[in-house]
This record gives structure tokens, C-alpha cells and sequence, in this order.
């Protein structure tokens, strides 16, 4: 794989309120190679969508970007003019948002806005557009696409508006798609069909995703790398595999046990006791550690940095660096 | 069964009209265009059960879920609850409760957190006095994994999961004894969903609810639901009990629905994508809609709408099962 694409670095996203600023993404560091499919794992409120939505330039206030960078192709993107910002989310990086209905407009058929976003970013006229519309419609899994190009949002089921959203943010061609739940709605067959639209992008065209997901299955099938976030931090990143196989971290133990199966027949599922920390709450040291089963001395205390360890990197103080590797974060 | 059901359900359609504009038909000389959203489902739901339902995005599964509570009047059919018909305005609708498939949607912008929770205990005049509404609210947000204080805020400042988890504290805040799930748990992380699950269960136990569960999670529907009904536009393919569902799949499409569940221990294995062409409910093919896509598909297939039928153990709607061509 070519050089990183995507490189954040100390990424830390605040919201200043009465009560203090919050500080919801906490020194966040992570790439994304060309053709690559970096997974985004973690709790719920851990800080997932708002990493997404720095990288795209779409923090809504008050929430800012306090410290960091965000570089696309070696080049700065954060802090850049919002129109300059946008012509870049337009074209090099397209996005998917959880939720599906900021993406659409209600009272235009989804026909009238992919069409309108095609002319915008590409240099074909109306014709060629409508025509890679429908295409793209039936690429992500749209019956009849024909017909249905010329509905309005509120006719279609949550998982088709779900999947227009994605035909509408692949249809500039982007480097960069930022990707966030974009299959939570599916059920699993069209959820294959649009993890394989992803990977076969990554692979034919180069194009690179930062995939956003709480679907462990989804993350398993798709992703090369994945990284888990828990309370504004990454708790571990690395291969999919070792991640998923033996994690390392007491928080991706947790979260690996915590997911049902067809066939596992138990009364209630092993889930994590408690709730992660509110943002006006966290703790010092370790932001797990009031949860964690293996805490020790001094996770209260110190806060752990991430360390290489056999591939992956880990940010628990249980993990030392591996002599002839250098520590950092 | 000695009990009467606690919704039973007969002949329900619901269509939709997704015509062109009048002009348009005119000029191109086509005719009205009709959704078969929800096409003729006729099936029971036990009191204290969950029941699942389950099928591909688009074949009416939601429709179904709004028909029950009322956001969409039934094209023909008839719901029952308890007992009696459900009308648009039955008192009986107090007694039921549902969790939106969408969290961003269903939740009032321009409300604190506390009053969107505190809306259905005001609505069914469970408490009388503030401070015991205010108590049960932060009762309830804790239930869920929030705290009190998230009472004050405004649901665009949390993230996707923690607003699903707000519409699971209204839902509960009426104190229903049927609550509808459209996808209660599709928004949340893994760790958050297995709490939710749990106490989902735990208050089944403790009051008796019973749950319409619409998931798209097929392990989640193993784990929590009693029976499971298996939809394929607008009609119920098989019906059964969920071990027997799972335990053996009798109809064609059953089987393939199964047969996707993805699976942690494949990263990179590649899944295959249901073969043929992807059906739509607004010219669902005639005799078995699911006829296009099923390798055991013959002349009758093509012809006669087959029936559900009792099949093993399970309710199962294909002329191929009812023939023992397929066991
Ligand atoms: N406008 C806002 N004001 C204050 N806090 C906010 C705001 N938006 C988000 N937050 C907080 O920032 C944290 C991270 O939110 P984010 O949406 O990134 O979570 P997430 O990891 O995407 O979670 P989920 O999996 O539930 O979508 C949450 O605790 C949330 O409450
Ligand atoms: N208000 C409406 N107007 C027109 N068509 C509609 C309307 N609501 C639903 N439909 C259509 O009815 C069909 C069933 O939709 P429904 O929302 O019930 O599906 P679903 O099974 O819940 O799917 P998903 O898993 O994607 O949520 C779809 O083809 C949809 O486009
Ligand atoms: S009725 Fe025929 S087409 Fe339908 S599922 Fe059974 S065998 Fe297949
Ligand atoms: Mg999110
Ligand atoms: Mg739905």
C-alpha cells in the first residue's frame, strides 16, 4: 500500500459550555493508507461521529477543533475556508451521515439530488448524469431503480433511504469516503452487497473509507485495519484480525463478549457493568478503569499512551512496549 | 392455547399510491403505480411473548409496525387488541408503546430530554405531581445507561445511540404492557446493546410486557424472541417458533436469509450476495413473489399464490414444502 491519504494527528474536538469545556476527542492519531478501510469500533457517545465530522469539516458549533491536524494527500484541511472546505467534501471526500435524512432533502426526489450533486462535481451533462444515477441506484441495491429515481425520500423504507444516502455520497467519485453506520438499517444480504461496493472501490479505484460502525460483523468483513474509541480516545488499534481474534485491550475483551449469536443460547448476555463516563465526568488515569475488570495500581492515576505490541497499538497500562520498539501517543 | 392472544392480526394490507402526477401518466400513457407495502398478513402475538419479525429492507416490516399503533390507518383487515378491535382512537392504545427505527426523527428537537421522557407519563396521567414525574424521568434515564442530568439537555447534543436510548426511556415512561421495537438496538455499540437487551428481558419478567420486535440482527432475534415471523413483500413466508426457525428453516428464502448471518470468525471470506434480480413491491411477481430468486421454483410457482400452511412444527408458505418436494 501507497503512502497514507489520510493522516490525523492529535486530533482534539471541545465544547465549551456554561459548565466548562467538554472535550469530547481527546489527542486522536490515526491514517488511512490508499485503498484502505480503516474500521472505527466503540461506545456509543465514545466520540466515533465526531472524529468523522472534523475530518470533513462538519463540526457543528459549538463544538471545535482545539488542537491537531487533518491532512488529505500530505495537504492541511482543517481550518480551511468553509467554501474551500466544502468544494472538498463535495468532490475528494464524500460522506455518509448516520442519520439519512440530513443528507436528503424532502421535497426533491432522489433522482433531482443525485443528479444535481453529479453535475455539481463532474464535467458530464444532465443526460449522462440521470444515467449514472440510476446506475449508482442499482448498485447500492435499489429494486426497480428506474421507476423509484423519481420518488421522494418519504416513499422509500429507512433502509433504502439509507442506501440512497450512500449512492448520493459516492456519486462525485471520491478519494475519501467517511462513512458513518452506513449499514446499521440494512438487513445482512444488502449489507453485503454494499460492504462489497466499498471493498471493490477501495480496490479498483483506490478510494479509501473510514468505515464507522457498531457491527462487529460488518467490521470483520470489510475493514483491514480497525481502530476502538472508547471515551474520546482509541483504546487499541490494529489488523482487523488481531484485533477481533485476541484483543488486547480490557475494553475490546469486553465489547468482543458482549455480541450475540445465532446458536449461543444464553439468558442474558455479558455486557460491561456501569456506563462510560459522561464528558464533564471522566476520570484521571485510565478512562476505563472505574469498568475494568483487570484494572491495577495506578490506572487511576497514570493515563495510558498507546504502545506497539505485536502489531497493534494499546493504550492500557497492562501492556508494556516491546523492547526495540519505541513508545509514543 | 388457553389464553387469548393479546394481538391478533387478520387479513391487514396497506398499499400505497406512488404514481406519477396525473399529467405524467397521461402523457406516457401508464397507469397508477401501487406499493404493496403490507399485502394480506394474518398472525397472533401472545400476551408476555416477543415477537419478531424479521425480512429484507422494503418488505413492510415497519409498515406493519405503524399499522399496529395507529400512524397508518389499515387499507383492509383487522387489528385486535385484547380482544377487541383497534380503532384510531381505542383506549387500548394507551397500553402500547413504540421505539422508532429512526432515533433522529422521532425525538422533538425543540424539547429538553426530560420533557420528551416526561410526555407519555403526562399523556396517560400516570403521576400527579412534578417532583414525582421528575423522579421517575431521572429513574428512567438511568435505567437506560444515561444520567439525571442529561435531563436538561437537547437531544442534538448526543450521539446517535444515547438519542436511541432516550426514545427506549419514553417508550418505557407510559408504562406500557406492549411496546413495538423497529430496530431498537440497530443504532447501538455492542456493550450498550447487550444492557439494553438485558433489561429489555429483566422488565419482561418483573411486568409481564409483551414486545413486537423488528430487528434486522438476526442473532439479536435468536436471543430475545420467542417466535419469529419471516416476511417477503408484504406477506408472511414462514412462522414458527424461534428455535424451530432456526433449528431447521423449512422455506427457501428462510434458508437463504440464514444462510447470509455474517460471521466474526471470516474477516475477508466473501459473502454472497442474494442471487437474482433484487424484487420490488411495486410489481411483485405473480404466484410466489419469491418465485425469481428460488432454486426450487416450478410451473405452480410461477402461477399460484401459495398459502401459509401448517409444515413441522411451523406455518410455512410454499407449494414446495406443502408438495414434500422439499423437507
Ligand atoms: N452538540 C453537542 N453538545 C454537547 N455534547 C455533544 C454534542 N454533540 C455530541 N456531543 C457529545 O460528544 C460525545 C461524542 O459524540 P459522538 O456523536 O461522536 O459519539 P459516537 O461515538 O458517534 O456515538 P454513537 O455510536 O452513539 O453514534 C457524546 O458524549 C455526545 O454526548
Ligand atoms: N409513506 C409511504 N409512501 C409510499 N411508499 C411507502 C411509504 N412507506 C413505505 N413505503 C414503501 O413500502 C415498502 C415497505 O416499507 P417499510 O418501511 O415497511 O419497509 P421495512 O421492511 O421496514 O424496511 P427497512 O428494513 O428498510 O426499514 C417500501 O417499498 C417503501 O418504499
Ligand atoms: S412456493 Fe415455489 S417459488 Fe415459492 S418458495 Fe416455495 S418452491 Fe420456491
Ligand atoms: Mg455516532
Ligand atoms: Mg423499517
Amino acid at each position: 500500500m501507497s503512502a497514507a491519504l489520510l493522516e490525523v494527528d492529535g486530533l482534539r474536538v471541545e465544547f465549551p459550555t456554561r459548565r466548562g469545556t467538554l472535550v469530547a476527542v481527546d489527542g486522536v492519531s490515526f491514517s488511512i493508507a490508499r485503498g484502505e478501510v480503516l474500521g472505527m469500533v466503540g461506545e456509543s457517545g465514545a466520540g466515533k461521529s465526531l472524529t468523522g465530522n472534523a475530518i470533513i469539516g462538519l463540526l457543528e458549533p459549538p463544538g471545535r477543533i482545539a488542537a491537531g491536524s487533518v491532512r488529505l494527500a500530505g495537504k492541511r484541511i482543517d481550518g480551511l475556508p468553509p467554501d474551500q472546505i466544502r468544494r472538498i467534501r463535495g468532490r475528494r471526500i464524500g460522506a455518509i451521515f448516520q442519520d439519512p435524512l440530513t443528507s436528503l432533502n424532502p421535497l426533491y426526489t432522489v433522482g433531482e439530488q443525485l443528479v444535481e450533486t453529479i453535475l455539481t462535481h463532474l464535467d458530464i451533462g444532465a443526460r449522462a448524469a440521470r444515467r449514472r444515477a440510476l446506475e449508482l441506484l442499482g448498485e447500492v441495491g435499489i429494486p426497480a431503480p428506474a421507476e423509484r429515481i423519481d420518488h421522494y425520500p418519504h416513499q422509500f423504507s429507512g433502509g433504502m433511504r439509507q442506501r440512497v444516502v450512500i449512492a448520493l455520497a459516492l456519486s462525485a467519485e471520491p478519494e475519501l469516503i467517511v462513512a458513518d453506520e452506513p449499514t446499521t438499517a440494512l438487513d445482512v444480504s444488502i449489507q453485503a452487497q454494499i460492504i462489497g461496493l466499498l471493498r471493490r472501490l477501495g480496490a479498483e479505484r483506490g478510494a479509501s473509507v473510514l468505515l464507522i460502525t457498531h457491527d462487529m460483523g460488518v467490521i470483520a468483513e470489510t475493514a483491514d485495519r480497525v481502530a476502538v474509541m472508547y471515551a474520546g480516545r482509541i483504546a487499541e488499534i490494529g489488523p482487523v484480525r488481531r484485533v477481533l481474534e485476541s484483543p488486547l485491550h480490557p475494553y475490546t475483551e469486553g465489547l468482543m463478549a458482549a455480541i450475540p449469536a445465532v446458536g449461543r443460547d444464553v439468558d442474558s448476555l455479558a455486557q460491561i457493568d456501569g456506563a462510560m463516563p459522561r464528558l464533564h465526568e471522566i476520570p484521571a488515569g485510565c478512562a476505563f478503569h472505574p469498568r475494568c475488570p483487570r484494572a491495577v495500581a495506578g490506572c487511576d492515576r497514570d493515563r495510558p499512551g498507546l504502545v506497539p505490541i505485536g502489531g497493534s497499538e494499546v493504550a492500557c497500562l497492562l501492556y508494556r512496549p516491546e523492547p526495540g520498539e519505541a513508545a509514543h501517543g | 392455547m388457553a389464553e387469548p392472544p393479546l394481538v391478533e392480526i387478520a387479513g391487514l394490507k396497506r398499499h400505497f399510491d406512488v404514481s406519477p402526477p396525473w399529467l405524467n401518466r397521461a402523457v406516457e400513457g401508464s397507469g397508477r403505480r401501487i406499493v404493496k407495502a403490507v399485502d394480506g398478513l394474518d398472525f397472533a402475538i401472545r400476551r408476555g411473548e416477543t415477537f419478531a419479525l424479521v425480512g429484507e429492507s422494503g418488505c413492510g416490516k415497519s409498515t406493519v409496525a405503524r399499522l399496529i399503533v395507529g400512524l397508518h390507518a389499515p387499507g383492509a383487515g383487522s387489528i385486535r387488541y385484547a380482544g377487541a378491535e383497534l380503532g384510531p382512537a381505542s383506549p387500548a392504545r394507551r397500553r402500547m408503546q413504540m421505539i422508532f427505527q429512526d432515533p433522529y426523527a422521532s425525538l422533538n428537537p425543540r424539547w429538553r430530554v426530560r420533557d420528551i421522557v416526561a410526555e407519555p407519563i403526562r399523556h396517560n396521567r400516570l403521576l400527579a405531581d412534578r417532583a414525582a414525574v421528575a423522579e421517575r424521568v431521572a429513574g428512567l434515564l438511568t435505567r437506560v445507561g444515561l444520567s439525571p442530568i442529561d435531563g436538561e439537555k437537547y437531544p442534538h447534543e448526543f450521539s446517535g445511540g444515547q438519542r436511541q436510548r432516550i426514545s427506549i426511556a419514553r417508550a418505557l415512561a407510559g408504562e406500557p404492557e406492549f411496546i413495538v421495537c423497529d430496530e431498537p438496538t440497530s443504532a447501538l455499540d455492542v456493550s450498550v446493546q447487550a444492557q439494553i437487551l438485558n433489561l429489555m428481558k429483566a422488565l419482561q419478567r418483573a411486568l409481564g410486557l409483551t414486545y413486537l420486535l423488528i430487528s434486522h440482527d438476526l442473532a439479536v432475534v435468536y436471543h430475545v424472541s420467542s417466535r419469529v415471523a419471516v416476511m417477503y413483500l408484504g406477506r408472511i413466508c414462514e412462522l414458527a417458533d424461534t428455535g424451530t426457525l432456526f433449528g431447521r428453516p423449512r422455506h427457501p428464502y428462510t434458508r437463504l436469509l440464514l444462510d447470509t448471518i455474517p460471521d466474526l470468525a471470516m474477516s475477508g471470506r466473501e459473502r454472497e450476495p442474494v442471487a437474482g434480480e433484487v424484487p420490488s413491491p411495486i410489481d411483485p411477481p405473480p404466484g410466489c413473489a419469491f418465485h425469481p430468486r428460488c432454486p426450487f421454483a416450478e410451473d405452480r410457482c410461477r402461477l399460484e399464490r401459495p398459502e401459509l400452511k401448517p409444515a413441522g412444527g411451523a406455518e410455512v408458505a410454499c407449494h414446495a414444502v406443502e408438495e414434500g418436494r422439499l423437507s
